[in-house]
């Protein structure tokens, strides 16, 4: 008789941990700093039309690394719940936390009873408004979160860049210029090699724009804010 | 499925289909009544329940640059007026603005459907529907809530905006089918709609100016409240003025309370001058 298949709870979720983190690290890396305006998100994309940074709601931003399709999918979720919470009660009261939690209970069963966890790091950010604070939320493949302050980074090569904004941040004014120049410099550095603009995707949450805060900044626009 | 895996079962880019699929009970016009007859409409006792207010005047016309939608301020309960205040000229999306004539209540919240559909579909898709694409979807809307009608809950929208691709602005009626019609320069829908008309069949012109465009709106307006009772004139002791919004191709913009104010106090004079 052959003996039944057993693995411990302990060495599968090792297991599934090591697989997940391993499609991460392939992937590249997104940044998300608070400047003095708002939340300003910068990823290494050199696609101009598949978007790693999106808008969720008014003042809700997302950002997805790793697997595009887990990602993405994970994305529309979080429009269609902000969507419905906002057309059920009101506007305001479509929140990044209640948004970051639902990320959290997916990915955390996803992880524990699917055969296959998500290959997916998760960053949703909201910029607060009338004397509220932002709020950046890191959520990890299992379904862990994290509550960021000044600074978070996802994708493969976190460690390394929170390393260098840990170094480099500095959240006194930051202007948007600044901002920008900081994560292109934390990018090239832990990628070593030079990243022309168009090879950046770039968003940001602007506190003092009226209704929807979310906007995407092209390459012409991002050189000149460098200037 | 897992509950964790119903946030991604569905693959549609439309928030309509969506509510539907996951909370029916939240689309207007999928009520469910219960098999029995609207109590707000029984034939045999008309008078007992209250109807609900009703928005009347509404209208739109293409100047130059764009398209004027414009509307009067009153909700009719019957024959008792329900508010004077009220708000029937909707921004839309950034390039497009809704006015309602018919039941207030559902037509409010088709308003805030329609809001919500295309910034939806923006989000999801990454770019905005085209003007056509808007169009037809409110027009499958509209169908969606003939249900209601037969209750006597009716909504009639005019759609107006921007079309980028024609670079022309664009006015869309509809009828209680959901059925979409173009007109080419104006129209005005509700219980004035038809004296509205009139007056703009008479002074209408093409490439008129903004400001022209807009005293015509606002003159059709007063000259339907004249005639109808359902609509409301300039409110000169309580300072309530039409609303108008102007489409063009740099966005929308509200007209100013003073500016439709101003308007109307050189229209009174001139028929003070008439005699």
């Amino acid at each position: 008789m052959p003996l039944p298949y057993y693995v411990s709870p302990e060495q599968m979720m090792q297991d599934k941990a090591e697989y997940a983190k391993k499609g991460i690290s392939k992937g590249r890396s997104i940044i998300a700093v608070e400047y003095a305006d708002g939340i300003l998100l910068v990823a290494d994309n050199p696609s101009a039309s598949l978007y790693k940074i999106s808008e969720i709601y008014d003042s809700i931003a997302f950002s997805g690394a790793g697997k595009y399709s887990e990602f993405e999918s994970l994305r529309k979720a979080g429009i269609r719940h902000a969507d419905l919470k906002g057309f059920m009660y009101s506007r305001e009261d479509v929140t990044a936390r209640s948004l970051a939690n639902g990320y959290s209970q997916t990915l955390g069963t996803i992880f524990s009873q699917e055969l296959k966890p998500l290959e997916v790091e998760i960053l949703v950010a909201e910029v607060g408004q009338t004397g509220r604070p932002n709020e950046l939320y890191r959520i990890s493949f299992d379904g862990s979160i994290f509550d960021e302050r000044g600074y978070a980074v996802i994708g493969g090569r976190s460690e390394a860049l929170q390393g260098y904004l840990k170094e480099h941040y500095k959240a006194e004014g930051l202007t948007l210029k600044a901002g920008l120049a900081l994560c292109s410099a934390a990018l090239e550095n832990i990628t070593n090699q030079k990243l022309p603009l168009e090879g950046l995707e770039i968003a940001t949450l602007e506190r003092n724009r009226v209704g929807r805060k979310f906007r995407r900044i092209l390459p012409a626009e991002s050189r000149q804010i460098l200037t | 499925m897992s509950s964790s895996r119903t946030l991604s079962d569905h693959d549609d880019s439309s928030f309509f289909d969506y509510l539907l699929h996951r909370r029916p009970d939240l689309v207007p016009g999928n009520r469910d009544w219960n098999g029995t007859a609207n109590p707000l409409w029984d034939p045999n006792r008309p008078h007992q329940i209250p109807q609900p207010p009703h928005g009347t005047t509404v209208l739109a016309l293409k100047y130059r640059e764009g398209v004027v939608i414009a509307g009067d301020r009153r909700a009719t309960e019957g024959f008792q007026i329900a508010g004077r205040q009220m708000e029937k000229v909707f921004k839309i999306d950034g390039y497009s603005a809704m006015a309602i004539a018919g039941t207030a209540g559902p037509a409010i919240e088709m308003v805030k459907l329609f809001q919500t559909e295309l910034e939806h579909y923006e989000k999801l898709e990454g770019v905005q529907l085209s003007y056509e694409g808007k169009a037809n979807k409110l027009g499958q809307m509209i169908k969606a809530n003939l249900p209601m009608v037969f209750h006597g809950l009716i909504v009639i929208p005019i759609y107006v905006g921007y079309d980028h691709r024609r670079r022309d602005g664009r006015i869309f009626k509809y009828d209680i089918t959901g059925g979409r019609y173009e007109e080419s320069e104006y129209h005005a829908i509700g219980s004035g709609g038809k004296d509205a008309r009139s007056t703009m069949r008479e002074h209408y012109r093409k490439n008129l100016s903004e400001d022209e465009t807009l005293k015509l709106a606002l003159l059709s307006l007063y000259n339907a409240a004249e005639e109808d009772v359902g609509t409301g004139g300039p409110d000169l002791i309580r300072g309530i003025y039409p609303t108008a919004k102007v489409v063009n191709a740099t966005g929308i913009t509200d007209v100013e309370d003073q500016r439709v104010a101003m308007l109307y106090a050189e229209l009174v004079a001139e028929r003070k001058q008439e005699g």
